[in-house]
């Protein structure tokens, strides 16, 4: 009787590894084949992204490759490190492209990716992630509207401490009825991301050229 | 009716996952704010299916009853991210508008019914079949679903076209409602909970409304009893 209980339970377990075994064979030979693949179109998804905010002609290097890391820092409204990309002409730098996230708007956090120039001056910013709620403040996003471009050529010079404000608070940054929390935390993040280069110009711009490409580095 | 017309029907109409069974809620429910998102999800859980039930339907006599659902659940998970793989690596746009849904699939209970309910009990080709139908039973029920919350919501047809297979499909995005300043209820989800209430009614409307004749007969046949 035991004999027949322990042959019936093993066949089950062999059963069950056998399949085990065949599918995750099957599922790692898909996930070589597609490897290279995905990862040439995440980096064409980054490259493409990176040239709305940034036009072409602002640098001659591999964007991917010249990385530096950047540690948690509340201007950014980071917590774990991050990966900036470091636009150069012939080994000048000439912007940056980070990441910064707000955590105060209407539901959930906002990750933006800011190219900002060596001279301080916002190149582009694209909303990469966002909650807010569709139709009223999702206007932030490119797809719904054109307003993300009000940054373009703005630098703490252009306006002042105050100015960098929407407009119901006294600054110069339109909203729409509806929803004014999520373009001030928008605004609030641009702002302090862009004290945060303009502090910290000496390091970021400077840095070695990092050979890690940023995909692997992201990975982590 | 041959048996391939019967579940074709039954995925279709008389089984829909949808309307129906109500199997697979949560992606209906969830991405069905366009007519695109609903039918692109529909159509990879209908691949999903014709595969999985393809799969399950071969070995099925290898199977021991006691872990079946474990065995079903194995292959159900490596087909679904087989497929999100080679969806990621070959059709990145797509990807980008799907991501978060694909692997979703695999806790869509309509997959598991499925393949427990046809797939262990029939040979393989009645079974990819059937997968494949109810499927399609449930993109049909997700682009009505979208239709309906994109038209009330957005004003709009068919918008993140373009997104799915390519910007030169940009022109086909209709907009019916112009200066349309949206309803947000039909977008948020209480709209997928109103929408699909309106089209289970709507089912079971015309459902009833074909079987009248034989409701009617039965009902002058009771006093008899």
């Amino acid at each position: 009787m035991p004999e027949t209980i322990i042959r019936h339970a093993s066949k089950t377990a062999i059963t069950l590894m056998a399949f085990a075994i065949v599918f995750t064979t099957l599922m790692a030979y898909v996930f070589n084949v597609t490897k290279a693949p995905i990862e040439q179109s995440e980096a064409a998804a980054r490259m493409s992204l990176f040239r709305q905010i940034m036009p072409e002609h602002m640098h001659d290097n591999d964007l991917l490759i010249d990385t530096v890391d950047i540690p948690p820092n509340p201007l950014l409204g980071t917590t774990q490190n991050t990966v900036a990309n470091i636009a150069r002409i012939q080994g000048q730098p000439t912007a940056i492209i980070l990441e910064a996230i707000a955590h105060d708007g209407y539901s959930g956090d906002i990750k933006l990716l800011l190219a900002i120039q060596a001279d301080g001056v916002v190149s582009g910013v694209r909303v990469i992630t966002h909650k807010e709620t569709p139709g009223l403040g999702d206007y932030i996003d490119i797809a719904k509207n054109n307003w993300i471009k009000l940054f373009d050529g703005q630098s703490l010079h252009t306006y002042s401490e105050a100015d960098w404000r929407v407009k119901k608070d006294g600054g110069k940054f339109d909203y729409m009825a509806g929803a004014t929390i999520t373009p001030r935390a928008v605004v609030s993040a641009v702002h302090k991301a862009l004290q945060y280069v303009v502090q910290n110009k000496q390091v970021l711009f400077t840095a070695q050229v990092n050979q890690q490409p940023s995909a692997q580095a992201e990975k982590k | 009716m041959s048996q391939f017309t019967e579940i074709a029907h039954n995925g279709l109409w008389k089984q829909n996952p949808g309307v129906v069974q109500l199997l697979g809620l949560c992606p209906t429910l969830a991405v069905t704010t366009t007519v695109v998102n609903g039918v692109s999800l529909g159509l990879a859980t209908a691949l999903v299916m014709a595969a999985s039930n393809g799969a399950v339907s071969p070995v099925r006599k290898f199977v021991p009853d006691e872990i079946r659902v474990p065995v079903f659940i194995l292959v159900i998970a490596a087909l679904v991210t087989m497929i999100d793989l080679a969806i990621h690596g070959f059709a990145e746009p797509l990807h980008k508008v799907l991501g978060i849904f694909i692997p979703l699939i695999v806790v869509n209970c309509i997959v598991l019914a499925r393949v427990e309910s046809f797939a262990a009990k029939n040979a393989p080709a009645p079974a990819i079949w059937d997968g494949f139908m109810m499927g399609i039973g449930l993109t049909v029920v997700l682009a009505f679903l979208g239709g309906i919350r994109e038209l009330v919501g957005k004003g709009t047809l068919f918008s993140g076209l373009d997104l799915a297979l390519g910007p030169q499909f940009k022109t086909y995005i209709l907009t019916v409602i112009p200066d349309y300043q949206g309803f947000l209820l039909a977008i948020l989800p209480p709209g997928a909970f109103l929408g699909l209430a309106g089209l289970i009614a709507l089912r079971n409307w015309a459902e009833i409304r074909k079987t009248k004749p034989n409701v009617a007969a039965t009902g002058a046949l009771k006093p008899s009893h």
